[in-house]
């Protein structure tokens, strides 16, 4: 596809195939139409001092659609109630709505069946309940494996557990690429009879990699570990089909995929979730409780203690529509040619040093670098974002909470730019001006 | 206000040419302040004479705003009785805790006042403050007692 006269590109591998057979979508996909996409985000339309804002830190959190957030305004304003308890209209109303919305859910991550979706507040916390439940048959000498390039939510949540029972935590090392290395785990030994759970990310915040989710899950099965996902990266930009992914548990955010904040999913295979013990207790989630002990409710709800996030259920359900409508396959499509229009634009920069895959192959929509002045000092990432944010260019900077992976690469941190449905070759543009001029800037030749 | 306002010439001069930069012995407590937000470290000495500070030396990585800073900052307190330094600590973070409001009194903080337009970003107050923060802590520690070492996070 060609927006804004966008130039060809190279056949490369299409993201969608790298998401195991995109799941098949009801909805006929309309012809994509960036410009028809950013007139559904109001906030796309505002200026920074007389120049158009440019966001390119969806890889953080996306903008949200209109159709989003009048949902959420519906269901307050005309819906609200508690759910599952309260016995009138509304609280059946409220119900109805937030149980659809986890149908929706299940459809769009391609669930065998709406109970294993698990509403929680974001992906850390479901996460954190993969850890904290696993962990209850987790013994001394057990090994839980895990990556160098995860995020901080997917890494100290298992150092507890570690912590907690003794067990050992090992990880997967990166190439310079910024691969998994699988040679070298398989040269190490990394998976063995003494590995009880694997988790890993399944798009690098960072690097942007498209992780081989499937074949890690196969290694992980063969020895009988539990495999757990975090497609908080993933779920927004890839076609993805979770019952056929091979994954075991798999955690994703509402806000990186057009929806609410306060809302994350877990997903996970109905036969596990229901042999594994609540993580946090309170309403909602039991059958009886006495005085003595309680027997717990089935999934999801054994999951969900206390009143759930029940508007940003219907937001995520609208955000899911949203993106069901316009085709996750178009929508990855996209991805791949912006970050490809991007890539190349980047590697004209004399300078600039690209963190992970420098070509758009099994690659998201997520780019890192650093930048030196023409003098060859490194402009610092703070300095970097600031002088783009002048000019109404949004991009993030630091070590975008991955730090042991920024170590890795032997850089302290990075300015990091991201890209979703409605970004544009002319913002790419405008990013490829401001790092230009920023290089001017610092090595003292404006 | 334009971001060519904040990073003034004096600023961008301290950034590539840091004063008083490199680890020097002696000295009588050594701390390390990291600002977890952005990653950006100081390790920072003081060598005290009585109540004098006879010597700053530090090894920095960040931002220009948080390098110049911390360069701006040892051409000032070196060389004062400590009580001065701790005023002129006080001085400059209510000047930075100002958003903008307050002028900076050219005479105390010399090049100092280049920093005047950072309090206008609330994201860069930090940045210029973390080595103001690590000279006043080592300072606290030296005259505390024996030879210091320590780590601390800035303060979210």
């Amino acid at each position: 596809m060609s927006v804004d006269g966008g130039p060809e590109y190279p056949a490369t591998t299409d993201l969608a195939e790298v998401a195991t057979g995109g799941v098949a979508l009801v909805d006929e996909p309309i012809a994509f139409d960036v410009e028809a996409i950013r007139g559904d985000f109001p906030i796309l339309e505002r200026t920074v001092d007389g120049a158009p804002l440019v966001y390119l830190d969806s890889a953080n959190s996306s903008q949200k659609p209109r159709v989003v957030v009048e949902a959420i305004e519906d269901h307050y304003l005309n819906h609200n109630a508690n759910v599952a308890r309260a016995m009138h209209l509304l609280g059946a109303e409220a119900t109805e709505a937030f149980e659809d919305s986890r149908a929706q859910l299940a459809r769009f991550i391609g669930a065998n069946r709406s109970e294993e979706v698990v509403f929680t507040k974001n992906a850390s916390e479901a996460l954190n309940l993969c850890a904290y439940t696993l962990g209850t048959s987790i013994r001394p000498g057990d090994e839980i494996v895990i990556s160098v390039m995860e995020h901080h939510s997917n890494i100290v949540p298992w150092q507890l557990l570690a912590q907690r029972s003794g067990a050992v935590l090992r990880w997967f090392d990166v190439t310079s690429e910024g691969r998994l290395d699988l040679d070298k785990a398989v040269a190490e030994g990394l998976i063995n009879e003494r590995t009880k759970i694997i988790s890993v990310t399944y798009v690098s915040n960072v690097l942007g990699t498209v992780n081989p989710i499937s074949q890690i899950a196969a290694l992980g099965h063969a020895v009988g570990a539990t495999v757990v996902v975090d497609a908080s990266q993933a779920v927004p930009q890839l076609a993805v089909d979770f019952a056929a992914l091979g994954a075991d548990l798999v955690a994703f955010t509402g806000h990186k995929m057009v929806g609410p904040t306060g809302i994350g999913v877990l997903w996970g295979r109905y036969e596990l979730l229901a042999a594994l013990p609540p993580f946090l207790g309170g309403g909602e989630m039991i059958e009886i409780v006495t005085m003595e002990g309680s027997t717990y409710a089935p999934p999801p709800h054994r999951f969900e203690a206390g009143t759930p996030p029940i508007a940003q259920a219907v937001g995520l359900g609208a955000a899911a529509q949203y993106l069901s409508a316009i085709g996750m396959d178009q929508i990855s499509d996209h991805e791949h040619d912006i970050t490809a229009y991007a890539l190349q634009g980047l590697r004209t920069l004399p300078g600039l040093t690209i963190l992970g895959p420098d070509e758009a192959v099994d690659r998201g929509g997520a780019v890192s670098f650093t930048l030196a002045a023409p003098d060859g000092q490194p402009i610092h990432p703070h300095d970097v974002s600031h002088l783009l944010d002048s000019r109404g260019i949004a991009v993030r900077a630091g070590h975008h909470c991955a730090r042991p992976l920024h170590e890795r690469f032997g850089v302290q941190s990075s300015t990091r730019a991201s890209f979703y449905l409605y970004t544009t070759y002319a913002e790419i543009d405008a990013l490829i001006d401001g790092l230009d001029y920023t290089r001017s800037f610092f090595g003292g030749l404006r | 206000m334009k971001v060519e306002d904040l990073y003034q010439e004096i600023i961008l001069d301290h950034y590539r040419t840091k004063h008083h930069s490199g680890l020097r012995q002696p000295y009588d407590a050594e701390v390390r302040h990291v600002n977890p937000t952005c990653g950006d470290e100081v390790l920072l000495r003081v060598r005290l004479d009585g109540d004098t500070v006879t010597d700053v030396s530090y090894e920095a990585m960040g931002c220009s705003i948080s390098q110049a800073s911390t360069s701006v900052m040892s051409d000032l307190v070196i060389g004062n009785d400590i009580a001065y330094d701790l005023d002129l600590y006080e001085e400059f973070l209510t000047m930075m805790q100002s958003k903008g409001q307050i002028e900076p009194d050219e005479e105390r903080l010399e090049d100092g006042i280049a920093f005047a337009g950072v309090a206008k970003f609330p994201a860069r107050v930090k940045c210029a403050l973390i080595g103001w923060s690590a000279f006043r802590d080592a300072v606290l520690r030296a005259q505390s007692g024996p030879k210091a070492s320590v780590v601390k996070e800035m303060e979210q």
